[in-house]
């Protein structure tokens, strides 16, 4: 195989790895917005807190003198997902429940006020520099000649990919088989109705946030081992990034979501391989007004249709 | 059991009820019967909390769930069928009566069966999304998710409204079956004919007004209420 296929695979394979993460975050902006048909800006937010934690943990844990990678990680993963939970419950309950019955412009100043509340928040308790962390899963597949042209997966790459698959697989199976599952879709048809069967809506929401803002420390966890950096405003780019990914799959829609995480992904490292990589935020944005343009219900989303 | 003390009912500024009051008492039909617009659904959905009576008491086998929330007062052996069936389109008729005994786990498969056994049809489709079947179907299984909570009263807006005579025939069939087995029946009907001959006794409501209660049969011979509903 020539030089330029390999070259153009190994795009391929990092454009996954990072749209699946890209993926992992969506989940939560269009879980919301299913069910309460709000964009929760503050996502990202927990998404940047998820990776704080996820850092705070390892640090922590390696100074009990823990030193299995995959203890390590395992345990931090749990406790970030905890945490950011307890704040992807919290952020609900005290931004959003009490603004249900009000305009949604009005809760959409909320989340952004959120946002802007976290953001500043882990600032003054973390500091507004970068914060590094070494890598601690060295080494990868290396796939072709080792001197010349070959295809190089790093085994955290394969990491991110396979949690991914893992969440994604246990996320389908809890929306269509679980009875929780079944109350969230419920909820996102008609939350009216479900209140009239008894089923407090309110109990709905909340876990699809837990959920949403669980997936989100997934992410946030997964990115940070890969780049090996925090800081407090990661979580307003990769956000967007996310929202991004959720309406160009059709916003509302769980397969959507995934799909236009990859999506995004790999146009994102195709054009930083081809082009410049100063280009890839300005191609994930032109994507996102091209969509809203000409397919405003997204790739896999159901057209807006008038309830009668 | 259930009883409306002079309520009130508001949309922003409209004033939809004014001033209703009624009662239902265990075993009966009663049924509420009135033109569009005079407030027929606004009374039922008060009941449910959905929207709240701005004054007044709903009382429910003697509590006062005026200002309950909505879910809080669904648990309480209440059951609705709401105007346009609101059935889940996109999930099972499966799913859907699952989501109708979502709360209650008692008996959970004797309920399923016997709702199954009320509505041949609904077993024939169990697999098949909801979204996909017919209006007469979907009424099925709007009454049979409602079921599937073993109410004591079960509230229905309009079951007959856009389906095929024969359909609703069927309908009434089976609204005469629930309370041959012992559930209470409060049922808003466009069709007045065929509701007052099946209740025991109904209401008129006018303008947010109960300007007229009666038994059914009183009902169907009394002039004005023939003249306004029944074609003459």
């Amino acid at each position: 195989m020539s030089e330029s296929i390999y070259y153009f695979l190994q795009q391929i394979a990092n454009g996954l790895t990072i749209g699946s993460t890209y993926a992992l975050i969506a989940i939560g902006y269009t879980m919301v917005y299913g069910i309460i048909g709000m964009i929760n800006f503050a996502h990202g937010e927990v998404y940047m807190i998820g990776t704080y934690v996820a850092f705070i943990a390892l640090a922590g844990l390696s100074m009990l003198g823990i030193d299995n990678p995959f203890l390590l990680i395992g345990i931090a993963l749990a406790v970030s997902i905890v945490v950011a939970s307890a704040y992807g419950f919290s952020i609900e309950r005290v931004a959003y429940r009490p603004l249900r019955s009000s305009k949604r412009l009005i809760a959409l100043i909320s989340a952004i006020g959120m946002s802007i509340f976290l953001q500043n928040y882990i600032r003054l308790a973390q500091g507004s520099r970068d914060i590094a962390m070494p890598s601690m899963i060295k080494g990868g597949f290396l796939f072709g000649s080792p001197e010349g042209s070959h295809i190089m997966i790093s085994y955290m790459q394969v990491i991110i990919m396979v949690t991914t698959v893992l969440c994604m697989v246990g996320l389908t199976l809890f929306i269509t088989r679980s009875r929780m599952g079944r109350a969230c879709r419920a909820c996102a048809q008609d939350i009216g109705m479900t209140n009239l069967l008894g089923i407090n809506s309110n109990n709905v929401i909340a876990v699809t946030f837990i959920i949403g803002a669980s997936l989100a420390a997934v992410a946030g966890m997964l990115l940070g081992l890969y780049y090996g950096v925090v800081n407090p405003y990661i979580g307003f780019i990769a956000g967007l990034k996310a929202f991004t990914a959720a309406v160009l799959g059709g916003i509302g829609s769980i397969p959507g979501a995934m799909l236009g995480g990859l999506i995004l992904g790999v146009s994102e490292s195709l054009t930083g391989g081809y082009l410049t990589a100063e280009y890839k935020d300005v191609v994930a944005f032109s994507l996102l007004i091209l969509i809203l343009l000409f397919m405003p219900q997204g790739i896999l989303g159901k057209p807006e249709v008038e309830k009668i | 059991m259930l009883r409306l003390d002079n309520i009130h009912t508001h949309y922003g500024p409209i004033e939809a009820l004014k001033g209703v009051s009624l009662n239902i008492d265990k075993g009966e039909i009663v049924t509420l019967i009135g033109a569009n617009g005079a407030g027929k659904t606004t009374l039922l959905m008060t009941v449910c909390g959905e929207p709240r009576a701005s004054s007044g008491t709903v009382t429910w086998k003697g509590n006062d769930i005026t200002q309950k929330e909505t879910s809080e007062i669904m648990r309480t052996g209440l059951a609705v069928v709401p105007e346009g069936r609101r059935v889940f389109s996109g999930m099972t008729v499966e799913e859907n009566l699952a989501m109708g005994g979502f709360f209650n786990y008692t008996n959970y498969d004797e309920r399923l069966a016997h709702v199954l056994e009320l509505f041949p049809r609904l077993k024939e489709r169990y697999s098949q999304r909801a979204g996909t079947m017919s209006g007469g179907e979907q009424q099925m299984l709007a009454i049979g998710r409602a079921m599937m909570s073993n109410p004591e009263l079960l509230i229905l807006d309009e079951p007959s409204l856009g389906l095929a005579p024969i359909i609703i025939n069927q309908i009434f069939e089976i609204i005469d079956q629930l309370r041959k087995e012992g559930t209470t029946i409060f049922l808003v009907e466009q069709n007045a004919n065929q509701a007052l001959r099946l209740a025991d006794r109904g209401y008129v409501i006018e303008h947010g007004h109960i300007v007229l209660e009666d038994t059914g049969d009183n009902l169907l011979v009394n002039e004005d209420v023939r003249k306004a509903y029944l074609g003459g």
